[in-house]
């Protein structure tokens, strides 16, 4: 193997699917082969078996559903107010300077720790939820995006004055565009990250959704229904990471040509 | 008459950490006329860049000022167009929307737009890649859309900075030719960077030679070489001339450069 040579498109996809086939080997030798026992860690079959049920009887597809409305509700609301406040720090500096230790410091708060002070505040309904994806997601996003915005090739700013545009026509038609794909990459890290958020919300005071279906699977000792779900959650954030490379690659051409 | 006056221009930088303050020009004073295509020869860190920079307003002077048709310039504008060493079309535009900026900046109707964007694809001899991203260009390619961009703008004056010091020698040869064809055919006020002595001669009606850091105009030499241009004028005797006399010239400038 050679260091950085690229690999042929087909290779690229038997190598990564390898790779499951194995896990999913191990996980069987561990399981079937008796290594471990039962009620730690149910056998691939069961856990498939599980989740079918799961799917069929118990109504998880609405769970899932359920899941998936609050990390976009959530993320979306983040995303409506951190993007344009972290162009602003980005682009205007005495406005990082008035925001940016503050929100240095709330991005350390962890969002999960806010869960029994947003049951306070907000009782246990799609608001609680709504909210702990936001706190743990919309710092994370101004922080990022104000640093991508801010590290801006001078020498294009400098051609647009040059061109006759004006400063708020920098940040429209300079700063915007450039860092647009990046804004992108950062959203799609921190969709990921707000995955994270909405299982800690749905272990706590939920009766609804894939983190109340893996509590409940708990007081049953259902491991195969504890994984299944971790692995539905694992293909959702595959599937959306992908949608969101595919968006990206057709909004911004340019990137990739 | 003059079309730009620079008066007593200096710029100091204020010292880091405790150093002396560095003088990047010294008091400078200097006219171009209308349609002079005037070269600003001199070794690297002379503080030529500031200057043009400063032209520019794209940097503060420290002291003097500086007038284009008579006003004094306090920032960067439309008035003058700039072309920059490193490539600065915009990665999200194409060749045609690049060229396009300033127009559209101005409040342009887009058929007017076209039209101009379209005349100057030929000038630069873009025609077949009005479409493409920057990306899709060769730095050659890239620098005469910068030249397109700026010059679509119809700036009263042209500054450019080292526009072909990344390019290899072939392609700069061409774009010289192509700079210096466009402003015989339609005449322009053009401020050019360089440390290519060469450059300096071929495209220049007149040659300022700088002094090292910190800077001055130390030589003004008119290059009466007859217009237009062919690149055979390059091995001419007259031309080897002025090389000779400009050669003399830095020198000095670049071993006090290099030895500081």
């Amino acid at each position: 193997m050679r260091p950085l040579e690229p690999v042929s498109p087909g290779r690229k996809i038997a190598l990564g699917i390898s790779f499951f086939v194995l896990f999913f080997a191990g996980w069987g030798v561990a399981t079937f082969g008796g290594f471990v026992p039962k009620i730690f860690l149910a056998d691939p079959l069961t856990m498939i078996t599980d989740g079918w049920k799961l799917l069929t009887q118990f109504g998880f597809l609405s769970d899932i559903g359920v899941t998936i409305w609050r990390v976009v509700g959530g993320f979306v609301l983040a995303a409506l107010i951190a993007v344009p406040l972290g162009v602003l720090m980005g682009a205007y500096k005495p406005v990082e300077a008035f925001l940016e230790p503050f929100v240095s410091f709330a991005r350390y708060l962890p969002a999960s720790a806010f869960v029994p002070l947003l049951i306070l505040w907000a009782g246990l309904g799609e608001a609680q939820k709504l909210l702990v994806i936001f706190i743990g997601s919309v710092f994370q996003i101004i922080l990022m995006v104000a640093v991508v915005v801010g590290n801006t090739r001078r020498d294009l700013v400098e051609a647009a004055y040059t061109l006759g545009s004006g400063d708020g026509s920098v940040v429209r038609r300079v700063l915007i565009p450039m860092n647009a794909p990046e804004i992108a990459e950062i959203l799609r890290l921190v969709l990921g990250w707000a995955w994270t958020y909405v299982i800690v919300a749905e272990l706590i005071g939920s009766s609804s959704g894939i983190g109340h279906m893996i509590i409940d699977s708990q007081a049953l000792m259902a491991t195969g229904q504890i994984i299944f779900g971790i692995i539905v959650i694992g293909v959702i954030g595959l599937v959306s990471d992908y949608l969101f490379k595919l968006i990206n690659a057709r909004l911004f051409p340019w990137r990739l040509a | 008459m003059s079309k730009l006056i620079v008066e007593n221009l200096t710029r100091v930088f204020p010292g880091v950490k405790g150093r002396a303050p560095v003088t990047a020009l010294q008091p400078t004073t200097l006219t171009i006329g209308d349609n002079d295509f005037v070269t600003i020869l001199g070794p690297s860190g002379c503080g030529k860049s500031t200057l043009l920079r400063m032209i520019a307003g794209l940097d503060r002077p420290t002291a003097g000022t500086i007038r284009l048709d008579g006003r004094i310039i306090t920032g960067p504008g439309p008035d003058r167009g700039m072309v920059f060493q490193s490539y600065t079309l915009f990665p999200w535009l194409t060749v045609e929307q690049n060229i396009a900026f300033g127009l559209s900046e101005k409040g342009m109707p887009e058929s007017q737009q076209k039209e101009i964007v379209a005349a100057y694809v030929d000038k630069v001899g873009l025609r077949g890649f009005e479409h493409h991203w920057p990306k899709q260009l060769s730095g050659g390619m890239q620098q005469r859309t910068a030249i397109a961009r700026a010059l679509a703008n119809d700036p009263a004056i042209l500054l450019l900075d080292e526009p072909f010091g990344a390019l290899d020698n072939q392609t700069r040869a061409l774009m010289q030719e192509l700079l210096l064809g466009i402003w015989e055919r339609e005449k322009k006020t053009v401020l050019f960077v360089t440390h290519d002595i060469e450059e300096a001669i071929f495209i220049a009606s007149r040659c300022l030679v700088m002094s090292a850091r910190p800077g001055r105009i130390k030589a003004d030499v008119p290059i009466d070489l007859p217009h237009p241009r062919h690149y055979t004028l390059k091995t001419s005797p007259e031309f080897s001339d002025f090389k000779a006399r400009l050669t003399e010239e830095i020198r000095a400038e670049a071993v006090l450069a290099a030895t500081h």
